[in-house]
């Protein structure tokens, strides 16, 4: 298949779900999609395109929360990005462990930095942050404050 | 100055704690066991445990995680007399990791600090100089 | 059976990074494998929104100091796909050079702590001494042994001075004949093949799944390499091969790397005498809102950051990922089902960029015998030994 042909694919089957297409360049195509319809365009970028998964990035962006997969085919050297939108409330999308074994600790690493909820994840615990970190802070939100009276901020010179 | 610390000083053994470092002064370090820096001749071995070692050489941005057990290992597991070594810029003062949100403290806020070698990273024979100028300054105090 | 808990981390006499293993062994199987990360966690993405965009570069620099060329070469083609914009030609063959520099000596390194793991301590010594002539060759070029700090976005900050190319030329032929005597050491000896061939497999299917990346993925037969799926650089006007082979033990993995280093000598040297006259620079003068993606081979395998910019002179997000966060889960399929004495070779094969580092290793609910790290290598060192009686080589 062409680039052209692929990405016509790819929008003819999730029709109802994307929102916005954004064809930057020949090597990056932007999609955001309906966080529901995440797991199906996932698999299908994944299983039937044959695609590599890199990771996944969560955004603040002050309104709401974004999460950006990124996918790769490399035959054709195309990164596809899908982007969902989340509420700030209470930001949830479905996990995409079970279908893609590598997005285990991604989607943990999320979860503590930025809050966000992924239902159907195995395991959803702590990777990074030490266990003294207070539940419920999250250091990649826009609105992080400094929680420890003990850190010292400045040289000493 | 102790006699223990006096015949330790003949052999200094070294151990090397990394508390959340980039790796880069860690392999310096660990270059100057290879032939061409060769601390070996000076009777600098890299200990096999932390209860061997005479001087801790301590790199890194002091990560939270780490610190937790790096005071530990100092307060019970470390023979004292001890030296403590801080290699490079983010021991000495977290270097341009101040202002992150995992290294609240530098080093010397932790545990007693002796010697602080700079550099991002120091060369080996700055790591070098620094062991011998330690041990000269340890020799000259009554 | 009854099952005992074996944790090796955090801390080891032969540094790296630190990090916790914990292994559960039903005798002497190992049943499962679990890690903890985050010693090393030092919130660099929330530190890049502090700088500007050639602030950040210093500061990525030192993700890590053994690939630390990948990571600013990501990220400067992450902020100049924003626009979208190509660096010069002079700028694409020094980033080239300097890039595999560094994969050759961080190829070496890790050569050198698979033999200790061994118990080859000889080659350790020696190929660390190897070691020093490449970071001599990147003193002359760049003017450091490890953090080159040549990178920005746009360009590189200095050139090479053409005085130092045949001096550089020289040294690097040197390393030849050295390196060949190495590679047949270590390809042709029948303690490890005996030593390294069957263990750690892992499966092309479990490495596609896991999405595991670099040398530990091409072992296993997936043909994937940034440098020749999306060309940058240089990589797509110098002449080199991609070594893939097919079974995806601990053996492969070694000869993956020990043959990606001739291949990056031979990369080193085209650029060298191909270096094309012009600008180092673009000299680019503000950043349009907008996101980029960059992507480059590490010696580890693909590393991605992602950058999104408002149109100030600061990324308002920075996403960084390197290569082992993929690679270190695929422990879970390759180390259950090992015996102890290869859980030290069969973790370091990933070539973690926080090496496997032990520490006094507790013991848990068994209350059985207890391991200490230093014990963990040498059950590895004591295995090579029993082959090597058993095969009668001295």
């Amino acid at each position: 298949m062409t680039r052209a042909a692929v990405l016509r694919d790819f929008q003819d089957r999730f029709r109802e779900d994307i929102l916005d297409f954004f064809d930057k360049s020949p090597k990056r195509a932007y999609f955001e999609i309906n966080p529901d319809a995440l797991v199906p365009a996932a698999t299908y970028i994944f299983r039937d395109l044959g695609a590599r998964f890199h990771i996944a990035s969560g955004v603040d962006a002050r309104t709401h929360l974004e999460i950006l997969y990124h996918f790769s085919i490399e035959t054709m050297n195309l990164l596809i990005s899908l982007r969902v939108k989340l509420d700030r409330e209470n930001p949830k999308v479905d996990s995409l462990a079970n279908v893609i074994k590598g997005a285990n600790w991604i989607e943990r690493e999320i979860h503590e930095l930025l809050g966000i909820d992924f239902p159907g994840h195995p395991e959803l615990r702590r990777l990074l942050l030490a266990d003294e970190w207070p539940e419920g802070v999250y250091p990649l939100r826009q609105d992080y404050q400094e929680w420890d009276k003990k850190a010292v901020r400045d040289r000493g010179v | 100055m102790s006699v223990t610390l006096k015949a330790l000083l003949k052999s200094p053994w070294v151990f090397h704690l990394a508390t959340g470092s980039c790796n880069n002064c860690d392999i310096e370090i660990l270059d100057c066991l290879t032939p061409r820096f060769d601390i070996e001749r000076f009777g600098m071995k890299l200990a096999g445990s932390i209860r061997h070692a005479d001087v801790l050489l301590v790199t890194g941005s002091c990560n939270r995680k780490s610190m937790v057990r790096v005071k530990s290992i100092y307060e019970q597991q470390v023979p004292k007399p001890c030296v403590v070594v801080a290699v490079g810029e983010c021991s000495m003062s977290r270097g341009m990791f101040v202002h992150s949100y995992n290294c609240p403290m530098p080093l010397d806020k932790y545990i007693p600090v002796d010697v602080y070698i700079p550099g991002c990273p120091p060369k080996p024979e700055a790591i070098i100089a620094g062991v011998v100028k330690l041990i000269e300054k340890l020799k000259g105090t009554p | 059976m009854q099952k005992s808990v074996i944790s090796i981390g955090p801390f080891h006499p032969l540094q790296e990074e630190p990090e916790h293993f914990s292994l559960t062994v039903e005798g002497e199987t190992v049943v499962d494998v679990d890690v903890e990360i985050g010693y090393n966690h030092r919130g660099i993405e929330k530190l890049s929104e502090r700088r500007n965009f050639e602030q950040s570069t210093f500061v990525i620099e030192r993700i890590c100091g053994i690939c630390s060329t990948s990571h600013p070469f990501a990220y400067t083609r992450a902020v100049e796909d924003i626009i979208p914009v190509e660096a010069p030609e002079r700028a694409k063959y020094i980033r080239t050079i300097i890039a595999e520099g560094e994969r050759v000596h961080s190829h070496l390194l890790w050569m050198g702590l698979a033999g200790h793991f061994l118990g080859y301590n000889t080659v350790w010594m020696w190929v660390w001494r190897l070691r020093e002539e490449i970071l001599d060759v990147m003193e002359i070029l760049s003017g450091n042994r490890n953090s080159y700090a040549m990178f920005k976005p746009g360009g590189v900050r200095r050139d090479i001075n053409p005085d130092d190319i045949p001096m550089a030329l020289k040294k690097i032929d040197a390393i030849i004949p050295t390196m060949d005597r190495l590679k047949k050491a270590i390809l042709d000896d029948p303690v490890l093949h005996a030593r390294l061939k069957g263990i750690g497999i892992l499966s092309k299917e479990e490495a596609i799944n896991y999405c595991a990346l670099g040398p530990t993925s091409r072992a296993s037969g997936v043909d994937r390499d940034v440098r020749k799926n999306a060309p940058y650089g240089a990589y797509d006007r110098v002449d080199w091969d991609m070594i893939v082979t097919q079974k995806g033990d601990v053996f492969d993995k070694v000869v993956v790397r020990v043959l990606e280093t001739y291949e990056s000598i031979k990369i080193i040297k085209t650029c060298l005498q191909q270096l094309p006259s012009g600008e180092i620079d673009l000299k680019l003068k503000s950043i349009p809102p907008g996101e980029g993606i960059g992507a480059a081979e590490a010696p580890r395998g693909e590393t991605f950051h992602y950058v999104r910019s408002d149109g100030t002179n600061r990324p308002v997000r920075h996403k960084v990922r390197a290569p082992t966060f993929m690679n270190l889960p695929t422990c879970k399929a390759t180390v259950p089902g090992s015996t102890i004495s290869d859980a030290a070779i069969i973790l370091a094969s990933i070539d973690p960029c926080y090496c496997c580092t032990e520490r006094m290793a507790v013991c848990t609910p068994g209350g059985e015998r207890i391991y200490t790290g230093k014990d963990l290598i040498k059950m590895s060192q004591d295995k090579t030994e029993k082959i090597k009686r058993e095969m009668g080589i001295k």
